[in-house]
């Protein structure tokens, strides 16, 4: 009994809509950063269940990529919130509307 | 075609001085007066040569065509160019002389010089001209010059009032003198006189409907139509009534302009015009009898107003107002060459009248009220005597060309139907007028005990050579003129093959005799008033209190104006400015510039600052986009 892959991409589809929310609603900033990870690993998901349903190995490669990306992105992203941080002592995301009208 | 020069050398002068002028100044004059003696000189030339029987004829140079439309320029001098160049350049020559001493010392010496150069170019143009469009560019541009030269002291707000008023009274005639333009090409194919006088001949019985744009009906001849436009252009430019009324405001200007523009060459070219067009007025007696009585109109008007004057120039210049409507007179009964003989004399005798006043003026230091005056004719010798020359010209005494000019201009006048005779009882009638206030002015001014300032009454002498000169050379004029067979001379440019001319009927004699009646009646009248019984103006004016103040105010043509025309205009352009000018068109254009402001101003509230704000809009824009994707 395999599972449809429907499911799985429902799957993906429920984890990046909750990523995507978590972005546009949070206000810490780390936590939108674990959003967007969230987002990248609902693709990810999405990639596998491709690659398993189409006999394709293409599809897991593609997450080699993707994680990689993600893994340089969270680093350089967490630099960023700690010079952020430097300059205003708060990490919350509203406080940072300088270029605004 | 050496006749091109003389135009062009007084045009050479006045770019000379126009632009070079602040580096010569003081010796303006070695320009100016050189280049208008030359003209003076190929003036001569070419009178002889006309005399002589060719028609001179100079194309110059074609300014455009375009299909049917030919504009070109050019110069042709007949009879009547001929005599009107020696006119021209005789009185602007002696203007020009007698400048030197009466500008001498002013700030203004080479400007002014370069004006009258200016004006001499284009008056000369103007008599040259061998076509309608010609005629009228320097017909414009003699109205320039007298704007620029009436405001010559331009810091006296007076004189910049009078300009405007002459330059936009003129333009008022201007515009029916344009439309008699379009409409003569319209209908006659052409602006070359030639040509219009023969199409006319062809064209003579074609009317225009001019109700048809409104549905209506109203024939009208065209040759009488085109007559008539040109004319109100004559009505301005010879200051005819209604539109006289920028002449005497005119004098505010220098006393020389005053000589050449106002009595000798701007004023006499809507006479000239109409002359030069006879062939084309004597198709249409309509036309005719209109400027006949319009003349006569004028011509009792400004002798009606010049009895009461006491400015010594206004006198001279109703004077002018009045002789012009002679002339305009004359030529509307189809005596030519009776107006433009007279056109001619009075161009001596009145430019000499106006530079003798000039001598007074500049002898008393710039007094011009002749109650201010009085027993100068001790101190001025030679302008007395040249003045009452001048003066027994202007009122038609014997043997003097004024006296010729005059009578023969009346007897034609009487021998053109009845009309004419109407005319001609209120032209001997205004006879006895001029003659009267001429000698009016001569009395109060020269004789008698001396009104004049304390403060001056001791220097009051001869001005200089430079300015009597010229005087005397115009009193001698004012006299030969009479003698040179004139109008027989002209007889020949005004044929017209039928039987008007000289029908000197048994009227002649009486005639003369009735004119030259009245011109000593009028003198007579001035001697008792102002020389026997000086007392009794004053009680005639007290007795008349309101017929003086009418003839004082000039029949309040200018309050009529003012009350009917100027406030109104005034009013609407004010009405104008503040509802649409401000209101709407200034509010359209600041309305766009708001209504984008305040469309900025709300999309500014878009750039919030707030990253998440962002990325909500990017996500949205990914769903719409998808959205249209998996749709369409």
């Amino acid at each position: 009994m395999t599972v449809p892959m429907s499911y799985y991409l429902t799957l993906s589809a429920i984890v990046f809509l909750t990523g995507l929310v978590g972005v546009l609603i949070r206000r810490n900033i780390i936590i939108i950063l674990l959003s967007v990870e969230l987002m990248l690993n609902a693709t990810n998901i999405n990639f596998v269940a491709f690659s398993q349903y189409f006999h394709n190995v293409a599809g897991q490669v593609f997450v080699f990529f993707a994680l990689t990306v993600a893994a340089a992105e969270v680093a350089v992203g967490l630099a960023i919130i700690i010079a952020l941080h430097r300059a205003k002592s708060t990490i919350n995301v509203d406080e940072f509307s300088l270029l605004k009208w | 075609m050496i006749y091109a020069l003389i135009p062009l050398l007084p045009f050479a002068a006045f770019l000379i001085l126009g632009l070079a002028g602040w580096r010569i100044k003081d010796r303006a004059h070695l320009v100016a007066v050189p280049a208008v003696a030359l003209s003076w000189v190929l003036s001569v030339v070419a009178f002889i040569e006309v005399a002589l029987g060719s028609v001179i004829s100079v194309p110059l140079y074609t300014w455009l065509t375009s299909g049917p439309l030919d504009i070109h320029i050019g110069l042709s001098v007949d009879r009547l160019t001929a005599v009107m160049l020696l006119l021209v350049t005789t009185v602007s020559g002696l203007v020009h002389i007698y400048t030197i001493g009466y500008m001498h010392g002013e700030p203004g010496y080479a400007r002014f010089f370069s004006y009258i150069a200016l004006f001499t170019f284009s008056m000369l143009m103007l008599v040259l001209a061998d076509n309608l469009l010609q005629l009228f560019i320097f017909w414009e541009a003699v109205g320039l010059c007298s704007y620029l030269l009436i405001g010559h002291w331009y810091e006296r707000p007076s004189a910049c009032s009078a300009a405007t008023k002459a330059f936009i009274v003129n333009r008022i005639g201007d515009f029916g003198f344009l439309l008699g333009l379009f409409l003569a090409w319209a209908s006659f194919g052409s602006l070359t006189y030639l040509d219009i006088f023969a199409q006319a001949h062809q064209s003579a019985n074609e009317t225009l409907n001019l109700l048809a744009p409104l549905g209506g009906h109203w024939e009208v001849s065209v040759v009488t139509l085109v007559c008539l436009l040109l004319f109100t252009g004559a009505v301005g430019k010879s200051a005819q009534v209604p539109l006289h009324v920028w002449l005497p405001d005119a004098m505010e200007g220098p006393t020389p302009i005053s000589a050449l523009i106002h009595a000798a060459t701007m004023v006499t070219a809507g006479v000239f015009m109409v002359a030069r067009l006879a062939p084309l007025y004597n198709l249409s007696p309509t036309a005719m009898s209109v400027v006949a009585i319009v003349g006569g109109l004028t011509m009792v008007l400004g002798a009606t107003i010049a009895v009461t004057q006491t400015d010594i120039k206004r006198v001279v210049a109703y004077s002018t107002v009045s002789q012009l409507g002679y002339m305009m007179m004359a030529c509307g009964l189809g005596a030519y060459a009776a107006g433009i003989y007279h056109l001619l004399t009075h161009g001596a005798f009145k430019a000499l009248l106006f530079l003798g006043c000039g001598s007074v003026i500049i002898a008393l230091h710039h007094e011009q009220d002749m109650r201010h005056m009085g027993g100068l004719k001790e101190n001025l010798p030679v302008t007395y005597w040249t003045f009452v020359v001048g003066s027994l010209a202007l009122a038609g005494f014997p043997l003097t060309a004024g006296f010729f000019s005059k009578d023969d201009l009346l007897v034609s006048t009487w021998s053109a139907g009845p009309l004419g005779q109407i005319l001609t009882i209120f032209g001997l009638l205004t006879a006895m007028l001029t003659a009267f206030y001429s000698f009016r002015l001569v009395f109060v001014t020269f004789w008698g005990p001396s009104h004049v300032d304390p403060h001056h009454a001791g220097h009051v002498q001869e001005p200089s050579k430079t300015m009597t000169v010229p005087l005397i050379i115009l009193a001698v004029l004012s006299v030969i003129t009479g003698y040179l067979g004139i109008p027989g001379f002209l007889e020949p440019v005004f044929a017209t093959g039928s039987d008007t001319g000289s029908d000197h009927s048994g009227g002649t004699a009486g005639i003369m005799m009735t004119a030259t009646l009245m011109g000593l009646l009028g003198i007579a009248g001035a001697y008792y008033l102002y020389v026997i019984r000086p007392g009794l103006p004053d009680q005639l004016i007290r007795t008349w209190q309101a017929l003086y103040q009418g003839s004082l105010h000039k029949w309040y043509v200018d309050e009529a104006y003012d009350r009917t025309v100027v406030r109104p205009t005034f009013a609407m352009a004010d009405e104008l400015w503040t509802k649409i000018d401000v209101r709407i068109i200034d509010g359209a254009v600041n309305g766009v510039a708001r209504a984008i402001a305040w469309g900025g101003w709300l999309l500014r509230l878009v750039q919030s600052g707030q990253t998440q704000h962002y990325a909500l809009g990017m996500a949205l824009g990914a769903v719409v986009f998808l959205t249209v994707l998996l749709i369409f």
